[in-house]
């Protein structure tokens, strides 16, 4: 073999590898919501390494990945606030959840304990309110006896930022108070009556540990890392419950996910252990496909992840979704289609 | 006219084409970036009117915004940040370029150009973390005590000493422009020709008489360019005030100790959730706001310079 037939045949072997690469490995993009980016992360690696295809998430914000997906620059979008059934209809847009975590009170007052307190939806909406105002207030005495409190101000932390831990908690004082639902309302931020904010589940943390007698909410997942002290509260059911994995998956497992497009959200559900400050993440993708071949792409990369991402959902603090609505989810799947109306999956 | 003579002429040509073009350049996006912030602002302008710069309300799920607070928040810490930086960055410069002995001159202004580098997120972690604690328990109660007691400038230094708060922004933007304020002091007042402070020297003057008498006056427009830079820094700082500043949209009273809000941290926080519609056109007003507050800022030092430039030039 002369010293140009074997450089001829190398060539060949390179651009037939080539091309079988650029032929068979599928890359898929999405955007939006930064609360599931790092499990989103995790599964498009583990992804990758099954079975070669690439999945790029840009973790630019809720209202960010909304934006492209109505603007068709990624294959799909993410949101923690689900849309409303009408805007989904407008746009021509379905949704369904990822994973789902909890948002946790947590308070920084001397001698207190994870778990030693107990609130109710209406207690914690009045601090946030700036009703109560004290420690030993009256409300609060009532729910704890035995609890001896200080008859000092509470400092009032929140979220600055816009996100979607926010949202769930404002959600859950919306059902809680009337009170808070008409002066307040439900948002990735809201204009808050009373307290101080920091950025981020960090910045909330921060000042909570910094300044005394405070109370903030968090991330569950970022309340049990760094082992802040959280408030039990008091669920639909009546009962006090903690907030673990078992209470988050129960408000998911009690919805009712049929009516309303999958934008259910979790907050004070009636299952007897359901965690009252629960909720999901979502994905948001057209029901009408221009490239159907990367929408079917984008349902593998999740069937995927649905069957074999639970460890490493729960490895990084997310709570995977019970199996009973992973099944609803993939039946919702024929809704997606290509422009002749032939499902893509 | 000979050949090579021509063709520096042609090439004259071209250079002054091409560096026009360059200049055209910056009017070009100057005006692009306004025309694309107005359209985008558009319905959030139609929705409230003038009342967005009165409207002290943020209220996203109701859809309804004003600026009054984020302004309010802007321009109170960018000026403390000023009163504290200029008396500041004016000694240091002095002290680096009359008085400091020669060996330490050089170190200490590589210090400051250091301080210059420093990411604005270094300063708002560390304003947050090391600065804030110290200050709430330690420097604010003091503050409260003493000044706090006067009348009517008492009422700015009252409230519960959390340590963040519109005076903890201002004094952390302050440690900010300080480099900044003062590499430009000392570059101009290094300008001035020995040979007039000499001459003040030798009628007798002192230290201060010179520097008062001739090195300010002489390096007038320079200071004050060095200090509208530092005031632009402070009013477009983002990272740093959003960690200090409190991010709560309410004026219960301009007490400087109470948590407030800029336009730059609102920005900061709440653009990358909001969800399209009203709620970003009145974000993406926010931000044209700043921009005419930054270009007010500049047209008002320009037309202090041409006043100072009137007022000495009649006295000659």
């Amino acid at each position: 073999m002369s010293k140009m037939q074997f450089f001829k045949q190398t060539m060949l072997a390179v651009a037939i590898s080539a091309s079988a690469v650029s032929a068979f490995a599928v890359e898929i993009t999405g955007a939006g919501a930064s609360f599931p980016a790092p499990v989103y992360a995790k599964w498009a690696e583990a992804y990758q390494k099954a079975t070669g295809n690439k999945v790029n998430y840009q973790s630019i914000g809720s209202g960010g990945g909304i934006k492209q997906i109505n603007a068709k620059t990624v294959d799909f979008g993410a949101s923690d606030m689900p849309l409303k059934a009408e805007v989904l209809e407008k746009d021509g847009l379905v949704q369904f959840p990822t994973v789902i975590g909890g948002v946790v009170p947590v308070v920084n007052v001397s001698g207190i304990h994870a778990g030693q307190l107990k609130f109710t939806g209406q207690v914690l909406a009045d601090i946030y309110l700036g009703k109560i105002t004290k420690w030993n207030d009256k409300a609060i005495a009532e729910l704890n006896p035995g609890v001896t409190l200080p008859a000092i101000d509470i400092a009032v932390i929140r979220r600055a930022d816009g996100s979607g831990t926010s949202f769930i908690f404002t959600n859950y004082l919306s059902k809680s108070s009337d009170e808070w639902k008409t002066k307040v309302g439900e948002g990735t931020v809201v204009q808050w009556p009373t307290g101080m904010g920091g950025k981020g589940n960090e910045g909330v943390s921060a000042f909570l540990q910094r300044i005394p007698n405070s109370i903030g909410y968090v991330e569950s997942a970022y309340a049990k890392q760094n082992k802040l002290a959280w408030v039990s509260l008091k669920n639909a059911a009546g009962n006090y419950v903690s907030p673990e994995d078992d209470s988050f998956k129960e408000a998911a497992a009690t919805a009712d996910w049929s009516k309303s497009a999958f934008g259910e959200i979790l907050t004070n559900q009636a299952g007897k252990k359901a965690w009252p400050i629960t909720g999901a993440t979502f994905i948001l993708m057209h029901k009408v496909q221009d490239k159907p071949g990367q929408a079917a792409e984008v349902l593998k990369f999740f069937e995927w992840s649905y069957k074999n991402g639970d460890k490493m959902a729960s490895d990084l603090d997310y709570v995977p979704l019970p199996d009973s609505l992973v099944k609803q989810i993939s039946a919702s799947w024929s809704h997606i289609k290509d422009a002749s109306g032939k499902a893509v999956k | 006219m000979n050949e090579s003579h021509k063709r520096g002429r042609i090439g004259d040509l071209l250079f002054f084409n091409v560096t026009r073009a360059f200049a055209a350049l910056t009017l070009i996006l100057l005006i692009g970036i306004i025309l694309s912030l107005t359209w985008s602002a558009l319905p959030s302008i139609k929705a409230f009117g003038f009342g967005f710069l009165t409207s002290s309300e943020w209220n996203p799920p109701a859809e309804r915004f004003g600026a009054l607070v984020p302004m309010y928040g802007t321009l109170a810490t960018s000026l403390i940040a000023l009163v504290i930086a200029l008396p500041i960055s004016f000694g240091i410069a002095l002290f680096l370029t009359e008085l400091a002995p020669a060996w330490l001159r050089r170190p200490l202004g590589i210090a400051i150009e250091l301080l210059a580098g420093i990411p604005s997120i270094v300063f708002g972690i560390w304003g947050l973390l090391v600065f804030a604690p110290i200050f709430g328990e330690h420097v604010q109660p003091w503050i409260a005590k003493t000044i706090g007691s006067l009348p009517v400038i008492g009422s700015l230094f009252s409230g519960p000493a959390l340590g963040i708060g519109i005076l903890a922004a201002g004094i952390i933007l302050a440690i900010m422009i300080i480099p900044f304020i003062t590499s430009v002091m000392r570059d101009v007042f290094e300008l001035v020709p020995p040979m007039l402070k000499e001459s003040c020297y030798g009628l007798g003057g002192t230290t201060w008489e010179v520097v008062w008498r001739v090195v300010l006056p002489y390096t007038r427009v320079g200071v004050i360019g060095g200090v509208m830079l530092g005031l632009g820094r402070a009013l477009g700082e983002t990272m740093a005030v959003t960690f200090v500043i409190g991010n709560a949209s309410l004026l219960a009273n301009f007490s400087l100790f109470m948590p407030g809000n800029s336009i730059t941290s609102a920005l900061a926080n709440e653009f990358a959730e909001a969800t399209p519609g009203l709620y970003t056109a009145a974000l993406i007003e926010l931000g044209l706001v700043l921009f005419v507050i930054t270009f007010i800022v500049l047209t008002l030092s320009k037309l202090l310079l041409l006043s100072l430039e009137k007022q000495s030039g009649g006295k000659h």
